[in-house]
């Protein structure tokens, strides 16, 4: 299901005294089943970008085409239901979203709100709370018995059960500890490729971005400036400087070493792997480089 | 060098009636010199932030002793002790309450009765100690994450402590305002010779540290300098904790045969190694 926004405006609360502009003409696209990287400095407009997505905001100006469904300020609020059925998006924190009395009844709510029998909502939320790695028995629990850890993949497994073809991810590792971070961030990877589904991962982390995406989309002042693979964003550091962004540790490194070396600057390193076979290449036997 | 803070065999629970309830602190053990600076690192549910609040009077152990400026922790001490500490928190929104930067740096000031005169004299200075001062008239909520934190160092600061406590307060910032922290916290300890306390995930940040206590499960896994502390390697992997940037290279470069020196853990000494082999080749 491919994601495009044409000339797309968003101001809050406009007409008013406190009308804010957030996004002017945003024109992206998101490839059906990409795994695509939002960037951009604290008040670029990621996080009202990402509210088109699902229609849980509709543009001021110019259009989001979500699928078949086209979003414009005149929709109405009935016709974006089966959108936010395919679009699913993990907040930040979601674990502050959790309300019922048990872990099951939590992570049904979604499907049986998009209409899906009891019978197979039970099913999904079981396999889902399996599939996050918690312990058995959590079901029966109640989400605020938790750890912080396990309340955010209650949440998560909450957005998963309603089983959309594309994921929204707003920082959803922020706050964990990086062995938790690594374990969730893996497991979206997987059932990105395991189901084909689109992914679009909004985050501060470049390494993450660098990792995870084949596509990235840079935000500043409330538009994009940028759109391709993370290669290509990731290769050329004062341009993503002038918008408050930096690199991966490992371009970093890479540029470090490149400089010190008197070498011309390679092709971004995106992982630690990556870095140390081109150093590798550089520094191994015959300098296969020079 | 005085000690300022001393830790003595703390055991800690929060459930301390149920007889089959687990230590979130169990036997921990040690010792502070005034200007230090300690990383507290452990994943989540080590029992880091747990001492943190036994620190600073909190939360008070079951068994052992919190020793702070040469006296035993105790609940008729607790308010002299904490004006003398001061602590800043994992997430820069919910530690507001003032209008304005400068009315928030001044809240506890206030507090403590702290007269007109000085009052605007210590918010002036500890905002310029951040890098804060051309902020007084702002608002709070709308500051980045690393100058929301900046302004709640500043407010710990404003208290003239001898000891300040940083709970993840980075874990929450970008990589811009992580840096902004760090780096105000390193010239903090260079001009003012301030002790710090830092709870962290942050292997980069702690490595800056004069020392490392690593908690795992309640215990006190290992502490020593970083360069002792990181040597362990794969011990502190199997824990799920990582290691630095450079030595998880360093690690991948050997597998490639690419050999570097033992125990090199800052960016600086890799790549350093890197240009000597590069012109020797």
């Amino acid at each position: 299901m491919d994601i495009a926004l044409e000339q797309v405006g968003y101001t809050y609360a406009a007409g008013t005294p406190f009308q804010k502009r957030a996004l002017h003409d945003v024109n992206v696209r998101i490839p059906s089943g990409s795994y695509t990287a939002i960037i951009g400095h604290t008040g670029s407009g990621k996080s009202t970008l990402l509210q088109h997505l699902n229609g849980l905001l509709k543009p001021t100006a110019g259009r989001v085409r979500i699928g078949d469904t086209e979003v414009t300020k005149e929709t109405k609020g009935k016709q974006l239901k089966p959108v936010r059925r395919k679009v699913g998006i993990v907040f930040q924190f979601p674990e502050h979203q959790l309300f019922e009395e048990t872990v099951l009844k939590d992570v049904m709510f979604g499907p049986l709100n998009f209409g899906v029998q009891e019978e197979e909502a039970k099913a999904r939320a079981l396999r889902w709370i399996n599939r996050l790695g918690l312990p058995e028995g959590t079901a029966e629990k109640s989400p605020f018995d938790l750890s912080g850890g396990q309340m955010r993949r209650v949440a998560i497994a909450g957005v998963l059960a309603m089983e959309p073809d594309v994921l929204v991810l707003d920082e959803p590792t922020a706050g964990l500890d990086p062995a938790g971070r690594k374990e969730i961030m893996d497991l979206f990877y997987e059932l990105h490729e395991q189901r084909d589904m689109t992914t679009i991962l909004v985050t501060h982390s470049m390494e993450d971005a660098a990792r995870y995406a084949d596509h990235m989309i840079v935000m500043h002042d409330g538009t994009d400036v940028l759109q391709g693979p993370p290669g290509e964003v990731f290769g050329d550091a004062e341009r993503l400087a002038g918008w408050r962004l930096g690199v991966p540790r490992t371009v970093s490194f890479q540029r470090l070493y490149e400089e010190g070396a008197g070498l011309p600057h390679g092709p971004a390193a995106l992982t630690e792997e990556q870095l140390a076979s081109y150093l590798a290449a550089h520094l191994g036997e015959g300098g296969s480089a020079s | 060098m005085e000690r300022i803070l001393s830790l003595q065999d703390i055991r800690f629970s929060y459930t301390p009636d149920d007889p089959d309830s687990r230590f979130a602190v169990d036997g921990v053990s040690f010792d502070m010199q005034a200007g230090e600076w300690i990383a507290v690192v452990g994943h989540n549910g080590s029992g880091k932030s747990t001492l943190a609040r036994l620190i600073i009077g909190l939360l008070f152990p079951q068994e052992g002793t919190v020793g702070l400026f040469g006296d035993p922790l105790t609940e008729d001490n607790l308010w002299e002790k904490r004006s003398q500490m001061g602590m800043v928190f994992q997430n820069p929104d919910n530690q507001f309450v003032g209008a304005t930067v400068q009315d928030d740096v001044a809240f506890a000031l206030e507090n403590n009765g702290i007269p007109f005169g000085e009052m605007t004299l210590r918010v002036q200075n500890a905002l310029e100690q951040v890098k804060m001062d051309t902020f007084l008239d702002h608002e709070p909520h709308h500051l980045s994450g690393g100058q929301k934190q900046r302004v709640a160092i500043a407010g710990a600061l404003a208290l003239r402590p001898r000891l300040l406590i940083l709970d993840e307060a980075t874990s929450m910032l970008d990589p811009q305002g992580r840096e902004e922290v760090i780096r105000v916290i390193l010239e903090l300890r260079e001009k003012t010779g301030l002790s710090v306390i830092s709870i962290t995930h942050d292997l980069e940040e702690a490595l800056l540290a004069d020392r490392v206590v690593i908690m795992n499960g309640g215990r006190k896994f290992a502490e020593g300098t970083p360069q002792d502390v990181f040597l362990k390697g794969e011990a502190l992997t199997a824990l799920g904790l990582d290691l630095p940037f450079a030595m998880r290279l360093s690690a991948l470069l050997k597998e490639q045969g690419i050999p570097t020196e033992p125990g090199t853990m800052t960016e600086r000494k890799l790549v350093e190694q890197l240009w000597t082999l590069h012109s020797n080749r």
